[in-house]
């Protein structure tokens, strides 16, 4: 760091951490913003997170800090200390200074992010070697070793001789962790650092971050979409919406006392490992940039929104200590607690529906899901969980009938299913529907939405006319009008497009719906939506699902019985509660105690 | 901005033009609207050039002397053989680009099956089919029209047959690739799921998602084949060498290209403003499809 | 090195069937091959001897066993019309052609490899647009049309600096006549530097928004590191790819232009041999331009796996 560099400490923030004043970024050819009236502080040593959903804005901050703006954005204005230096004042080779050294910055997916052609030893060398870090060869060999400590990974040469793509993914993780604390920076910015990995190696990775960010007494900040991660590890949270960051404050006070609407909207969506709410979601989505409005940007989906809320940018209102809300309505919000609806009742009543009996498959002789054994009774719902790489999603697309390399039994309705979809019968492939995971792949973008979800039915000898009518009145059971029909589906949102795909699931009056996580693609509000409508459905029409996902929070919010995979195999099955109250499997445990959870932090016993 | 849903959403939405709103999309590139403009403008002109011709293209012009600049009552003057150089002309365009349309028509239209076909079958199918293209393709597209041509007789069949076949394997590549895309995606496994037939997945879900693809590969594939029929005339490999030909006419007259340089120009600029138009156009199509500078004016 | 074993058997195995069809081909003529050979007017005892003399009347299969059993053991037979021996007569053009070439590679990889990085270094500005409409126009050419253009401007109507046919008297080896080269490499070089210019662009623009080189400037490198260490290596794997079959198209590309400039090779050797119906030599001739074709791949295959660490790796 030269001396020139911490000349231009602003004089008002001479403190250490970080401080965002007034930050502004616009789209470089159109001039609208993407993130506006950012104002942010995180004190050395602690962390903050900084929660959004996609587009709300959180990356484009994230990087603005290392004074780095996305190809077609541009930094318009606003003020950004770190540690006393005035990082947007600073000339291209100061701000190359300071990067890597003063600000580092770690990615969200360093499978991407760390060069495939270089040895991570000569990655992590080099930012040692640019920053003259220690100032001698000898310090810079030793800090390598120091850093590979502290991230717990192996310092030997036969590690450090690797390339990116010979390590895991949470070791690629932890290397991009080290190479980020190397040089010993005061502010650090985190970008969904642990998307992708699994709770365990979350858990890990999160562990790292937060004794780091002590030891070194490092202002952190911390992005993810994850309340739950944010719950478990932040000091403090700052929620953005639509480009605003519209609550900050203390962690338990945002978990146990949240006033702006969206923020009370994000905590009563997400699902939570402690937690016994069931979730409730919102439909809409978040206005883009060009499309925002002149007022608050949730007005369009606040209940509480009025004129004022229309008309004008809501200021600061402080309702607590460091606790502090952009809502003209924030004083009358008076928290209450939420009513804690039951999750649905099991209904373990009716006979089996679906039955697999030694189901094993795999790939080219190699098996990925072993004699796997379980029934879903009628009107049932079964979490199928498990890590990525479990098999659940094979044995999924085995029961489907989209994967033909299995052996056992599968029955549905005491008939013995073919390997493939092809080779069952008409009734067999109506009777059990398929729901898959990206909603942006499984509608033909070319058709209609009307002629996706018809269909099926004209598939089954339906005449288009009571075929239409039938799509009309499914659209409307998965809370879209029919107006739907007409558009395609470039034109929905993700959650819109997952409705659509549960709509042509339903038309064929199925008994079964094995939904392959198909929130994993969409926002918590819309996440929590869907699994709302998915609960409704069953109630109304005494459906059974198989609900695959890797997000055991979620199994809470909607499963009766669960399933917990683990190398190809079922290591747990049982009741819900049973299950995830109080585990009997060594792995079941794990999972558990390794997921962040919302409760703890609400009750204050974080950490 | 980096989530999954917005890149989901990015991956999702590229091959979902159809190719109308491409076209008007497209058309709102410079190159595009140059191409277009050229390539209209020289398939006329090949195609009812002829009528506008002052004498028919065997005829012998002025005293009959070959190779004369300036012959009265002639616009260019004379050819090698003594006819009348602008006749030709415009009598030389209409054998290449019919030949051409037809072989491209011909050669996008099995390649792009051949490729849809094995993209969705994948597996043992799609391997044999692969190295066989690839046995194809190891031939540079006119070494192999030689052989061919040169076996049988240069007649228009055999070098619409014989362009269409050498051009098939490169469509068909470049097909499989868009159509992997697609078959990779859960609409076509949701449809398989339903039990609809192989064909109709075939060509209900598969093609319309590659035909943007499709109008991009028929362009460039109809340059290529305009240049390669014009390459064989200009090798003498033409069904009729008295008739008139763009790349023909090149031949025959190059050797008096000193004094009577017309009979060479007015071809080599023809074929060259052909394939240009062409170029330019199949190009900003592609740009158009390929999602590369949209909302931004462009050269 | 299991990865170059199996890499090297598909390009033999596609060498076989590639054999395979040219002699299917030129044996697919229409008509008696020896009439077709040596004219209507042609003796029956004439006949008979041409097809005892090349084989003609043995069944199809001995044909080709011996045909690729020559071709193996470097015995290509002779040639219909000269009666030569196929190799004695070709090899000097063969060297001709290769010559040219490598001259053509030498003057367009560097140059195509400087425009494209150049282009995606400097993306959207003026170079990058003029660049790709020119590259674009030109990429449409066919090369004939390309070198009569440069003989219309260097060599006859505009101007006489450079020879418009190439000259070489019988014993004197191609760079005899380094001027009469120009054109024909020239030619060569502006038919293939628009393809590898453009892949070049794409291949450079792909790493230079990469997340790792994004990551490697938040790290604080240095513009240049950036780019020669974090950027370039990364598009080396498919620069070699497009060099190979722009290789492999110069192959094809010199059957017009050896023709259109009269230079020796085997491209005009092909047009004539075509054009008399010397299967013996057409056989050859093709078999050695598809030969270039796979080897030119297989090599860059093997060079992009040598180039990319992930690929490395993996496949030894």
């Amino acid at each position: 760091m030269s001396a020139e560099i911490v000349e231009k400490a602003s004089p008002l923030t001479a403190t250490g951490g970080l401080v965002i004043n007034g930050l502004r970024l616009e789209v470089e050819i159109s001039g609208h913003d993407i993130v506006d009236e950012v104002h942010l502080t995180v004190p050395g040593g602690q962390i903050l997170g900084l929660v959004g959903e996609s587009g709300s804005g959180k990356t484009t901050v994230g990087l603005a800090v290392l004074a780095h703006a996305r190809r077609g954005v541009r930094i318009a204005g606003g003020q950004i200390t770190c540690d006393g230096i005035d990082v947007l004042s600073l000339n291209a080779e100061e701000i190359r200074a300071i990067r890597g050294g003063h600000v580092a910055y770690v990615p969200q997916d360093p499978s991407s992010s760390l060069n495939p052609a270089i040895r991570i030893r000569s990655q992590l060398r080099e930012v040692l070697d640019v920053h003259n870090f220690g100032g001698s060869d000898a310090a810079r060999t030793a800090r390598i070793a120091e850093m590979m400590g502290e991230v717990l990974l192996p310092s030997d040469d036969e590690f450090l001789d690797r390339y990116p793509h010979q390590l895991s993914g949470g070791q690629q993780q932890r290397v991009a962790l080290a190479m980020s604390f190397a040089c010993r920076p005061s502010v650090i910015v985190l970008d969904e650092p642990t998307t992708g990995l699994d709770v365990s190696t979350q858990a890990h990775v999160l562990q790292t971050v937060r004794s780091l960010a002590a030891l070194h007494n490092v202002a952190a900040l911390y992005i993810t979409h994850d309340l739950a991660v944010v719950a478990d590890l932040a000091d403090d949270v700052a929620v953005m919406y639509a480009g605003r960051v519209v609550e900050h404050g203390p962690t338990h006070e945002i978990f146990s006392r949240p006033v702006h609407p969206y923020t009370r909207h994000l905590v009563a969506a997400a699902p939570d490992i402690g937690g016994e709410h069931a979730i409730r979601g919102l439909s809409g989505r978040a206005p883009a940039p060009g499309k925002r409005p002149q007022g608050c940007a949730f007005a369009l989906r606040c209940e509480l929104a009025n004129e004022a809320c229309r008309s004008a940018f809501p200021p600061v209102t402080t309702v607590g200590e460091n606790h502090r809300v952009r809502c003209f309505r924030a004083a009358e919000i008076v928290h209450s607690a939420d009513e804690s609806a039951k999750t649905p009742s099991p209904s373990r009543g009716g006979p089996p529906v679906l039955r697999l009996e030694n189901v094993n498959a795999g790939y080219q002789g190699n098996t990925v899901v072993h004699s796997v054994t379980f029934d879903i009774h009628q009107g049932e719902c079964v979490a199928l969980v498990g890590e990525s790489g479990s098999g659940k999603t094979t044995l999924a697309r085995a029961i489907g009938g989209l994967h033909h390399e299995w052996t056992g039994d599968i029955f549905l309705d005491n008939d013995s299913l073919a390997n493939n979809a092809r080779k069952r019968t008409n009734r067999q492939r109506m009777k059990m529907q398929y729901v898959f995971q990206n909603p942006y792949s499984s509608l033909n973008p070319r058709r209609s939405i009307g002629e996706s979800v018809l269909r099926p039915l004209l598939m089954m000898g339906v005449n288009r006319a009571d075929g239409e009518r039938e799509v009309n009145r499914m659209l409307e059971l998965v809370s879209l009008t029919a107006s739907y029909a007409h558009q395609y589906p470039n034109q929905l949102s993700g959650g819109e497009r997952q409705r659509v795909a549960i709509a042509r699931a339903l038309v064929c009056i199925p008994d079964v719906l094995v939904c392959d996580e198909i929130t994993s693609a969409l926002d918590v509000l819309v996440q929590a939506a869907i699994v709302e409508l998915l609960g409704s459905l069953r109630k109304e029409l005494g459906l059974s699902l198989l609900f695959v996902t890797h997000n055991l929070p979620l199994v809470r919010s909607i499963a009766d019985t669960v399933a917990v995979m683990n190398k190809g195999s079922i290591v747990e099955l049982g009741p819900t509660e049973a299950v995830i109250g109080s585990p009997q499997q060594e792995y079941t445990q794990r999972l558990i105690s390794d997921t962040p959870s919302i409760e703890a932090s609400r009750s204050g016993t974080a950490k | 901005m980096s989530s999954v849903e917005a890149l989901a959403a990015s991956v999702a939405s590229q091959p979902a033009k159809r190719p109308a709103s491409v076209l008007r999309e497209a058309l709102r590139l410079r190159r595009t609207q140059v191409g277009l403009a050229i390539m209209v403008l020289l398939m006329l002109l090949a195609v009812f050039g002829r009528y506008f011709a002052p004498f028919s293209q065997v005829e012998v012009v002025g005293d009959g002397l070959p190779n004369v600049r300036n012959v009265p009552g002639t616009l260019f003057g004379s050819d090698y053989f003594g006819s009348d150089v602008w006749s030709r002309f415009l009598y030389g365009g209409r054998p290449i680009l019919i030949q051409a349309f037809f072989a491209t028509l011909l050669g996008v239209g099995l390649g792009s099956f051949l490729g849809m076909l094995a993209a969705y079958r994948r597996g043992r199918f799609d391997e044999i089919l692969m190295r066989s293209l690839d046995v194809l393709l190891s031939f540079p597209q006119l070494l192999l029209s030689l052989v061919v041509i040169a076996m049988f007789s240069p007649s228009a069949l055999v070098v619409i047959l014989t362009v269409g076949f050498t051009t098939m394997p490169r469509v068909a590549r470049v097909v499989r690739g868009a159509a992997l895309q697609v078959t990779e995606r859960d609409f076509v496994a949701a449809a398989d799921a339903l039990g609809e037939s192989r064909l109709r997945v075939l060509f209900s879900e598969i093609l319309p998602n590659v035909s943007a693809s499709l109008l991009v590969e028929a362009n460039l594939r109809l340059t290529y084949s305009i240049g390669l029929i014009a390459s064989l005339g200009f090798l003498g490999f033409t069904p009729d060498l008295s008739a008139a030909s763009w790349g023909v006419m090149i031949q025959q007259n190059r050797s008096a290209l000193t004094f009577q340089p017309w009979g060479v120009l007015l071809p080599v600029f023809a074929i060259a403003l052909l394939t240009i138009g062409t170029g330019f156009f199949a190009d900003g199509i592609g740009r158009t499809v390929a999602g590369i500078d949209r909302g931004k004016a462009e050269v | 090195m299991k990865f170059v074993v199996r890499r090297l058997l598909l390009g033999v195995a596609t060498l076989f069937v590639v054999s395979l069809l040219i002699f299917v081909l030129t044996k697919a003529m229409r008509g008696d091959t020896a009439t077709i050979v040596l004219g209507r007017e042609a003796t029956p005892e004439a006949l008979k001897e041409l097809r005892s003399d090349f084989g003609l009347d043995r069944p199809i299969i001995t044909q080709y066993t011996s045909w690729i059993g020559g071709v193996v053991t470097g015995d290509l037979g002779k040639s219909f019309t000269t009666r030569a021996p196929v190799w004695a007569a070709l090899s000097p053009r063969v060297s001709s052609s290769l010559f040219l070439l490598l001259c053509a590679g030498v003057v367009s990889i560097p140059l195509s490899l400087a425009v494209g990085s150049y282009a995606a270094l400097h993306r959207d500005r003026r170079f990058d647009s003029w660049s790709s409409f020119v590259l674009l126009a030109v990429a449409a050419l066919p090369e004939f049309i390309v070198g009569t253009f440069l003989v219309i401007v260097f060599a006859t109507v505009v101007t006489k600096v450079l020879p418009a046919t190439f000259y070489l008297s019988p014993d004197q080896p191609p760079w005899g006549n380094m001027k009469g080269i120009i054109l024909p490499v020239v030619t060569l070089s502006i038919s293939v530097l628009p393809y590898v210019a453009r892949v070049t662009r794409a291949a450079v623009v792909e790493v230079l928004e990469s997340d790792y080189v994004e990551m490697a400037r938040l790290k604080g490198m240095p513009e240049r590191t950036v780019l020669w260490r974090h950027a370039l290596p990364n598009a080396i794997g498919p620069i070699f790819q497009v060099i190979a079959l722009n290789l492999a198209y110069l192959a094809g590309g010199v059957i017009v232009v050896e023709w259109l400039f009269n230079y020796p090779g085997i491209g005009s050797a092909l047009n004539d041999s075509v054009r008399a119906r010397d299967l013996p030599v057409v056989q050859f001739l093709a078999l050695s331009i598809a030969a270039v074709y796979i080897v030119t791949n297989l090599l860059a295959d093997i060079g992009t796996v040598l180039a990319t660490p992930r690929l490395r790796t993996r496949l030894t």
